[in-house]
């Protein structure tokens, strides 16, 4: 499981317009967490749209290469794209109590979704029950409507769906900046768990540089929709190139030096 | 979900026992000095003390008010000055006439609205969407008199597809009698199988129920076009399309399911809405229902009669919000759940 | 600024119209051919003509020519309307922040008046209200106004409540709160329920002009015109259509300006990014 993303541009209007995200090389292997940093409209919520595939329903253009495991996801056609997509790369977002359709059981899209991608509906049940587990949650919570759960839980449910799904690449879009310090590092640790056990390669997003520094193995750097910096964690924030990195890194409050 | 039903009962029950004062206010303290008019013009000043005394005008304005309760509850809504029968038992005669008009309108309206909002919020900004956002706007601001008078002039008058007025054929009363059970002749001539009624019943419901239609087939458009695209907007929309459902799905099956809410919101506001707009209808189309009786009330002054229809829609309405609140909390859990 | 219009065409439109209406019914006498016969003159030689250039909507029953009446008619409706909203705002709003502000009893009380307000349709109670005082324009502005004010008051509320999070200590602190947050938030809200009620209310006043509750012969209200052009419909058709296309043009005219400002100021509507 490998995503590779080069010469990756995202548009609102013609060829001319200057890309809103401009990413010329991010590799995320399995078994590796790399993390995607960047304030607010640097481009990196859009970047993993166009990894989706679903830029288009934003009204922007997407040119460059988006490859998973070797194959070209830019050029699948509609049915093609969408048996990757969810089966293949699952997506988490940010505010999870948000993300859930409030009218439906949380159980409900769960199943719905595994069945949508070709599981009978006996195994499809299995499967969640398991996944939920391998969480931490009780299955019975599936049963129950996404204002009856808390953001953690919600959060974990969503990434037990792409464990269900068994999902090789996972696209996290800030999730834990909706939740508490707590709830965010047992959603952290989960994430670890889940790169360890199944060996996902897991793209995390967020602006908080600190979790990123905590959590990735590697970090990229967007601003303004462009990269700016780039390379493993340790040494980037050891000695940082670009003068915006260290103008992050400063901005970080640091608890026990 | 109990608690939350007896809530929104109790509530209700308050709320009308307000509208039965502020009706009060209407029929006793507004037009003037009841007891001169009852008097007539040429009584004498002891005669005049006379009426107000037997009126029970002298008595303090509490006891009054708690009469005029006393006989709302008990079914004493006064006797029309017109008609000289018990204005509950006239509104009894006339609210079946508009009952069918209005639940036929409502019926067009949802048929037309809900699927015309659905197309505008699924194409925005192409041709239909402002064909559809302006058409709902044209049917939002009819004057529904108006929309009576020409539509009567072109098909009935001019054109002679459809009957000029009333609920239906009264020659065919003769020859095929229709048995009054529920006193809507639509459902009466379905439930006894008077086919020849029931063509004729149907086809003089057409003009009036369009015309009434306008209204809520407009409302309803918008507001669906609106609430599908604030959910298509939304995070877990974009949620199932990340997990790979196809476009028609994401719309068809968790956005849609969503859209129901605010039409049954306003299904309550369109429902009295309606009622009032037959008001000015049924004139002009000799309909039997509570939109003439009120007119001919207005035409004679007859202030109990008025009060009476007022009270009652304002009663029916409360009603009506409280059904489709109830019914809202069932489908939607996060109404009940807050 | 053009390009909002061109993207939301039915906008432009509704603004161009209801600034149309408003300068018709400003310059009124010079446009109508006949002032006069907005008024009271009668010239019954003349009655029942149909559409002509010299009466280009016709002439009614007495002679008088529909289309100054119909120009004239810019100055009753609208105008109605204007008195309505204001007196409705004078009175809802203050409420509306006595309610949401201060909570407590005096919250529950104004809100359950409120309610029970709103328990009735708007045309209906404006008509009971209309039906027991003596027909004229002042009691169907009055009338409906008494139906307008709580829709304010709501709408206020929810603004005031949001503010009053916070408990105050003196009363000029809360005054000068109120002054300072309240009322600028609000302005916008209002700004758009005031333009979308504008056309209901156009709508309302004809309705009930239209049962003979509001304007009186000779006053040139669209409503009035279209009953009294009901009985010679179906042969001199231009009495009844010309007036109430006068009502639906200013009512379509209105809400799509309405609609439009709401697009615009709305600010829960986040762009699709």
């Amino acid at each position: 499981m490998k995503l590779e993303i080069r010469d990756l541009q995202v548009r609102f209007g013609g060829p001319d317009t200057r890309p809103v995200a401009s990413v010329p090389e991010l590799t995320v292997d399995g078994g590796e967490i790399a993390g995607l940093a960047g304030e607010s409209g640097s481009g990196k919520s859009m970047t993993i749209l166009a990894v989706l595939g679903l830029a288009g329903t934003a009204g922007a253009a997407v040119t460059g290469s988006v490859k998973l495991d070797g194959q070209e996801l830019t050029q699948l056609s509609g049915a093609a794209l969408r048996a990757i997509r969810g089966r293949r790369i699952a997506a988490i977002f940010q505010s999870p109590s948000l993300a859930f359709n409030p009218v439906f059981r949380v159980g409900q899209i769960v199943s719905r979704t595994l069945r949508m991608h070709g599981l009978p509906a006996g195994q499809a049940r299995e499967r969640a029950d398991a996944a939920m587990r391998s969480v931490l949650l009780s299955p019975e919570l599936l049963r129950r409507y996404p204002s009856q759960l808390s953001g953690g839980q919600l959060q974990r449910v969503a990434i037990a769906l792409a464990l269900a799904l068994r999902a090789e690449v996972l696209l996290a879009d800030e999730p834990t900046s909706a939740l508490d310090v707590t709830v965010q590092a047992e959603v952290l640790e989960l994430l670890r768990e889940v790169r360890d056990s199944r060996g996902m390669a897991i793209l995390f997003v967020s602006h908080d540089l600190a979790v990123i520094a905590e959590l990735c193995d590697r970090v990229t750097i967007m601003r303004a929709g462009e990269v700016v910096e780039q390379g493993l964690t340790g040494q980037v924030i050891a000695a940082p190139r670009h003068e915006y990195t260290r103008e992050l890194l400063a901005a970080v409050p640091r608890i026990g030096g | 979900m109990i608690r939350y039903a007896v809530r929104r009962v109790a509530l209700a029950l308050v709320v009308v026992a307000g509208v039965v004062i502020l009706t009060f206010v209407i029929a006793d303290v507004v037009p003037g000095d009841p007891a001169t008019s009852w008097a007539g013009p040429h009584a004498s000043a002891a005669q005049i003390a006379r009426a107000r005394q037997y009126l029970g005008l002298d008595e303090p304005l509490p006891v009054r008010i708690g009469r005029y309760f006393g006989g709302i509850v008990t079914g004493n809504w006064g006797i029309s000055i017109h008609t000289h029968r018990p204005v509950l038992s006239d509104i009894g005669t006339a609210a079946p006439a508009t009952v069918e008009l209005v639940i036929a309108a409502l019926i067009i309206g949802v048929l037309a609205g809900v699927p015309l909002g659905l197309a505008a919020a699924r194409w925005p900004g192409s041709l239909a969407d402002h064909v559809i956002r302006a058409g709902s706007v044209l049917g939002v601001s009819m004057p529904v008199f108006w929309l009576a008078l020409i539509l009567q002039l072109v098909f009935a008058q001019r054109l002679r597809v459809l009957p000029v007025a009333g609920q239906y054929d009264p020659n065919l009363m003769f020859s095929h009698p229709l048995v009054s059970r529920t006193q809507m002749p639509v459902i009466d001539s379905l439930i006894s199988g008077n086919w020849a009624m029931l063509g004729s019943t149907l086809t003089h419901l057409v003009l009036p129920a369009l015309v009434v239609a306008a209204y809520p087939a407009g409302v309803i458009a918008r507001m669906t076009r609106a609430q599908v695209l604030d959910t298509l907007g939304e995070t877990h929309v974009q949620m199932v399309r990340s997990l790979g459902f196809p476009e028609r799905t994401v719309f068809g099956t968790f956005a849609m399911k969503l859209a129901w809410n605010p039409v049954a919101a306003v299904l309550a506001l369109v429902f009295a809405y309606s009622l009032v707009n037959s008001f000015l209808v049924e004139s002009i189309f000799d309909w039997p229902g509570l939109g003439s009786y009120a007119a001919a009330s207005v035409a004679t002054l007859d202030t109990p009669a008025i009060v009476g229809v007022t009270l009652f829609v304002a009663i029916a309405y409360v009603a009506c919000n409280l059904i489709v609140d109830l019914v809202q909390a069932a489908l939607d859990p996060r109404i009940r759940l807050r | 600024m053009i390009r909002l219009l061109r993207a939301n065409p039915l906008i432009a439109v509704g603004g161009a119209i209801s600034l149309l209406i408003l300068l018709v019914a400003l310059a009124a006498p010079l446009i109508a051919p006949y002032p006069a016969d907005a008024g009271s003159a009668t010239h019954p030689e003349m009655a029942l003509q149909a559409p002509s250039l010299q009466h280009l909507f016709g002439t009614d029953q007495v002679g008088r020519d529909v289309f100054s009446r119909v120009i004239y008619g810019t100055r009753v409706s609208p105008f109605v309307a204007v008195l309505v909203l204001l007196i409705a705002c004078a009175v809802g709003i203050p409420l509306g922040v006595i309610a949401g502000y201060f909570g407590g009893i005096g919250d529950e009380v104004i809100m359950r008046i409120t309610d029970v307000f709103l328990a009735f349709p708007s045309l209906l109670l404006a008509l009971a209200f209309a039906a027991v005082l003596p027909p004229s324009l002042t009691s169907l502005t009055i009338a409906i106004a008494i139906t307008w004010w709580p829709w304010y008051t709501r709408l206020i509320r929810g603004q005031a409540a949001s503010v009053a999070g916070r408990p105050y200590v003196e009363a000029c602190r809360a005054l000068g709160i109120l002054l300072r947050h309240v009322l600028p938030n609000s302005v916008t809200p209002v700004i758009v329920q005031v333009s979308l009620d504008f056309g209901g209310v156009i709508l309302t006043a004809s309705a009930l002009s239209f049962l003979g509750l509001g304007a009186q012969d000779p006053t040139p209200d669209w409503g009035l015109m279209v009953a009294e052009g009901e009985n010679y419909f179906t042969t001199q058709w231009w009495l009844v259509t010309f007036p109430g296309l006068a009502i639906l043009l200013a009512a379509m005219a209105f809400t799509l300006l309405g609609d439009g400002l709401r697009d615009v100021l709305d600010p829960r509507r986040v762009p699709l990014r």
